[in-house]
């Protein structure tokens, strides 16, 4: 251990004992994305696999598509809706998340030291709980005989059940739902260390309760606010679980795309063209973050 | 080989970092240490007394120069090798060990059988009167006890030298009195070297043997307490232990004038030009006007048995005197006065 | 009214009341799917009254006992092995002063954190795929191997955390008092970082039994778990014993975070 023996150098000994993590990581999790990146220029295979020819198919065929008769080129609209709603679906679950995630987020930051540990327990629960289950849970909701269409009619506001499961709200249900604790745990971390004398202070020089929230609060948890955001932002984007469950196959997210030119579609450079820049998307988000949260602050 | 000195260093340097960086710890310290003896190393923080401390301990290696235990150089021996044990000051108790197995970790790593180890603590443990907690973890102890585990622990394995990190800092004033008295005790019950790192003068000057001062890497000055005392080499000694009044002078023809034009008789060694004078407040005397230097009081304070005057002299220089409250005098703040010294306790210092 | 009361800086307009219903919007569908797993019904459309007929059948289910027992078997190996290389790393990374490389450590470290699954999935997908027919191995080796990896993190964050609330002065001390490396690791720094690698094995072993995409992806056939064969059953009518499975796993979850929650409290 350090400060025992010839002293060898912090950084050796760093290595060498960070090695066996680095080895299985390198090959069973980092390494193996260098594979999808080399197979995204690859030419598609004759059933499945790629070829090894250098070819930019595939790419050319994540944003355009060629008419199979006249060798026309568009834009592959069918491709460009899966985006589009996939960045929409995730923006709306960011969005709706904070929304909700702030005021739940405060409100623990907020109890008093005795039952904050228990109020913050019950987040963690659902966060550590199975995505599956989770999203099991939420579709025993919002299916026609599901709890919320039974009680919609209970109470007479429909006469019928309304049809939310297999539609684009059902994936939005969905993903607030199980990502939630994604957003509330960081927000909550940024407010476990706001210095609440600040509230006094401010009120003390006449803010309001908006111009507090707006002027002292928000500006500090920053980034908080910004990890909360990319943390439900980027599983958003890929997700691919609560989609397929909830979306029930049309309404296809990346994910879903993704995984079916690995399946039915049998175009694993196309996928792997996709997985690039799902993985390029969430690059960009990271070096977003680090900059926000390094320039966060008060200043902010 | 001086075998009545337990530690030798010799010509110790330690340097971090290189290059523009680099930054000197210690600068080339040669020191001796008398087995037996209770020896200090006092400075303020950042002086390099603990890195000395810790080049002894094993747990750091100099840059350059030679570590010597009984004349063996153990320079390079790993601190698991070394028949010399620490006091931490934050203690560094074993959280998960109980009194008796934190006692008794030196000895069980050691290779000594369970009996001896157990043995060996008991008697330890009724050395620091901490015989009824053995079985306590070390955070149900308050402050003190923990500390006295600390000592224990690092006495059982009966090392040839004891080295004590500033141990008493955590402690509050009655408590560290306490324990000052009890270190004491024990160095002369077992007769272990034991090296004292503080930078509390106070607790150098009641218990050591010999005091080594240190400044910026280096060694200002040894000896025996009172010498350090009443004979500071230079302006920081004197300026580090106790209090003290310093005042420019320029030697001429008719001896030692001071900034007020006044001459001063004291012994000079020598010395031109430019000096300085070091006098302790307890060593001026405060007389009647027209006696010695001219001087007008101006501020006082009651401090129960002392009270301390600071007085103006002619050129604005000012002197703090300590003077006991009971001996008489009446001064009152805006007294003209006459100052006086006791020639041979003024210092003469190169400046 | 309210006036009567004093002046809370702490509240925010209409923020406690979202709360409240953000933490029963959370727990509505979950107690909802806990309800239905107790259905006595054939259905999940119908009930039929308070039984653990459900339970009994998921039981009794050949594929779903198999598949509990793969998941188990994958979760306490990739628990053990991401725990072990997590412990090191940690110990590797931390109290040492930054050294060359560090960063890169950390993103690899936590690359599973920030990557989405389905990526990983993917690329998993394409090496093993190729290994299995190089090797002719198709067991639950691949599985571990994944999960493992992707475990790290997870065990990673609560034992370095620890670490880095640990006084190095403990191991200065141990070298001190003769003990040598091996002692002192074996004595002091293993001791002291237990409740962290109990709770990071916790995790990991969560996070692998809940573990869907990558399984989906790395399994060969006939190596369901139990997440990926209750994603399979959805593609058939769905009964309430999905609900019993899910709350069984549930009530293992909170089972194991009610003993993370005290293990990391203790002895804070």
């Amino acid at each position: 251990m350090s400060g025992t023996g010839k002293t060898r150098s912090k950084g050796a000994n760093g290595w060498l004992l960070s090695a066996p993590a680095l080895i299985l990581l390198l090959l069973a999790a980092s390494g193996p994305l260098v594979i999808v990146v080399i197979y995204s220029v690859l030419a598609k295979g004759d059933y499945s696999g790629v070829r090894w020819i250098l070819s930019g198919d595939a790419w050319f065929r994540v944003l355009f598509e060629k008419d199979i008769f006249d060798g026309t080129v568009s834009l592959a609209d069918a491709n460009l809706s899966i985006f589009w709603r996939s960045v929409k679906l995730s923006l709306a679950t960011t969005l709706i998340t904070f929304v909700l995630g702030l005021p739940t987020a405060w409100f623990i930051g907020t109890r008093p030291k005795t039952t904050r540990a228990l109020w913050l327990f019950l987040i963690t629960i659902p966060f550590w709980t199975n995505l599956l289950i989770r999203t099991f849970a939420i579709m025993e909701v919002i299916r026609n005989q599901g709890l919320l269409n039974t009680l919609l009619i209970k109470i007479g506001l429909i006469s019928a059940p309304i049809q939310i499961l297999y539609t684009d709200t059902a994936v939005l249900i969905g993903m607030t739902y199980v990502y939630l604790p994604l957003m509330v745990l960081p927000l909550f971390a940024a407010i476990d260390r706001f210095d609440f004398k600040l509230i006094e202070a401010g009120y003390d020089l006449y803010a309001s309760r908006w111009q507090i929230l707006r002027g002292v609060i928000l500006p500090i948890i920053k980034p908080g606010i910004v990890a909360g955001c990319i943390l439900v932002f980027i599983p958003s984007l890929g997700a691919y679980v609560t989609p397929r469950v909830l979306g029930g196959g049309k309404n296809m997210m990346i994910g879903n795309f993704i995984e079916l030119q690995f399946g039915q579609g049998q175009n694993w450079p196309l996928g792997a063209a996709l997985s690039t820049m799902l993985l390029l998307i969430v690059l960009v988000s990271l070096v977003v973050y680090t900059r926000a949260s390094t320039r966060g602050g008060p200043h902010g | 080989m001086k075998t009545d000195h337990a530690i030798d260093a010799c010509n110790v340097s330690k340097i971090y970092g290189a290059g523009a960086r680099a930054v000197t710890a210690l600068g080339d310290v040669s020191i001796g240490i008398k087995q037996g003896e209770f020896f200090t190393l006092l400075g303020p923080s950042g002086c390099g007394k603990t890195t000395l401390l810790r080049c002894i301990a094993g747990f750091e290696t100099p840059t350059s120069g030679t570590i010597l235990l009984f004349g063996r150089d153990i320079t390079h021996t790993p601190p698991n090798q070394r028949p010399v044990n620490t006091v931490f000051q934050s203690y560094a108790l074993f959280p998960h060990l109980s009194v008796a197995q934190n006692v008794g970790f030196g000895l069980k790593m050691q290779g000594k059988p369970a009996a001896e180890v157990a043995q060996e603590v008991e008697r330890v443990l009724a050395l620091v009167k901490l015989e009824d907690f053995a079985d306590r973890l070390p955070q149900q102890l308050s402050g003190g006890q923990q500390q006295r585990v600390a000592l224990a622990r690092a006495l059982a394995p009966k090392p040839e030298v004891l080295l004590l990190d500033e141990p008493l800092s955590a402690l509050d004033l009655k408590l560290r009195k306490e324990m000052q008295s009890e270190l004491k005790r024990l160095q002369t019950e077992t007769g272990i070297t034991f090296i004292f790192v503080t930078h509390d003068q106070e607790e150098a000057l009641t218990m050591s043997d010999r005091i080594g001062v240190m400044s910026a890497g280096a060694l200002m000055q040894v000896g025996p307490p009172r010498e350090i005392y009443d004979h500071p080499v230079n302006r920081f000694v004197a300026d580090f232990i106790g209090e003290t009044n310093f005042l420019v002078g320029q030697v001429d023809g008719q001896g030692l004038r001071i900034g007020s034009g006044d001459v001063i008789a004291v012994p000079l060694n020598g010395q031109t030009g430019e000096v300085t004078l070091a006098v302790r407040p307890e060593q001026i005397n405060i007389g009647p006007a027209g006696t010695g230097v001219a001087a007008k009081i101006i501020d006082m304070t009651y401090l129960g048995t002392d009270t301390h005057y600071t007085v103006a002299l002619g050129d604005a220089s000012t002197l703090v005197a300590r003077v006991q409250s009971n001996s008489g005098a009446s001064l009152s703040v805006g007294d003209s006065v006459g100052i006086t010294f006791d020639a041979k306790a003024v210092q003469v210092l190169a400046s | 009214m309210a006036r009567a009361r004093s002046f809370d800086v702490t509240t925010l307009p209409g923020f406690a009341i979202t709360a409240i219903l953000a933490f029963v919007l959370l727990y509505a569908p979950i107690i909802t799917l806990v309800f239905y797993s107790f259905n006595g019904g054939n259905s999940v459309n119908q009930w039929g009254g308070l039984s653990l007929k459900w339970y009994a059948i998921a039981a009794q289910n050949e594929a779903v006992q198999q598949a509990a027992l793969r998941s188990l078997i994958i979760a306490l190996w990739a628990a053990v092995i991401a725990t072990a290389v997590a412990t090191m790393a940690a110990l590797g990374t931390t109290r040492r002063g930054k050294f060359k490389g560090q960063t890169f450590i950390y993103i690899v470290i936590n690359q599973p954190l920030m990557v989405p699954e389905i990526v990983t999935a993917v690329a998993l997908l394409i090496f093993f795929s190729s290994v299995k027919i190089a090797t002719g191995y198709s067991g639950l080796g691949y599985l571990i191997l994944a999960h493992s990896a992707f475990c790290v993190p997870f065990a990673y964050l609560p034992i370095k955390a620890r670490v880095e609330g640990m006084d190095t002065s403990m191991e200065t001390a141990a070298a001190d008092l003769y003990a040598t490396s091996w002692n002192t690791f074996r004595f002091i720094t293993l001791p002291l970082l237990l409740p962290g690698i109990i709770a990071g094995a916790m995790l990991a072993f969560i996070t692998s039994l809940d573990n869907v995409i990558i399984t989906e992806f790395v399994k060969s056939a006939g190596q369901d778990t139990l997440p990926t064969y209750m994603l399979g059953q959805l593609r058939r009518a769905m009964t309430p014993e999905v609900n019993a499975i899910s709350t069984a796993l549930l009530a293992l979850t909170v089972l194991i975070l009610i003993i993370f929650y005290f293990v990391t409290k203790k002895r804070d």
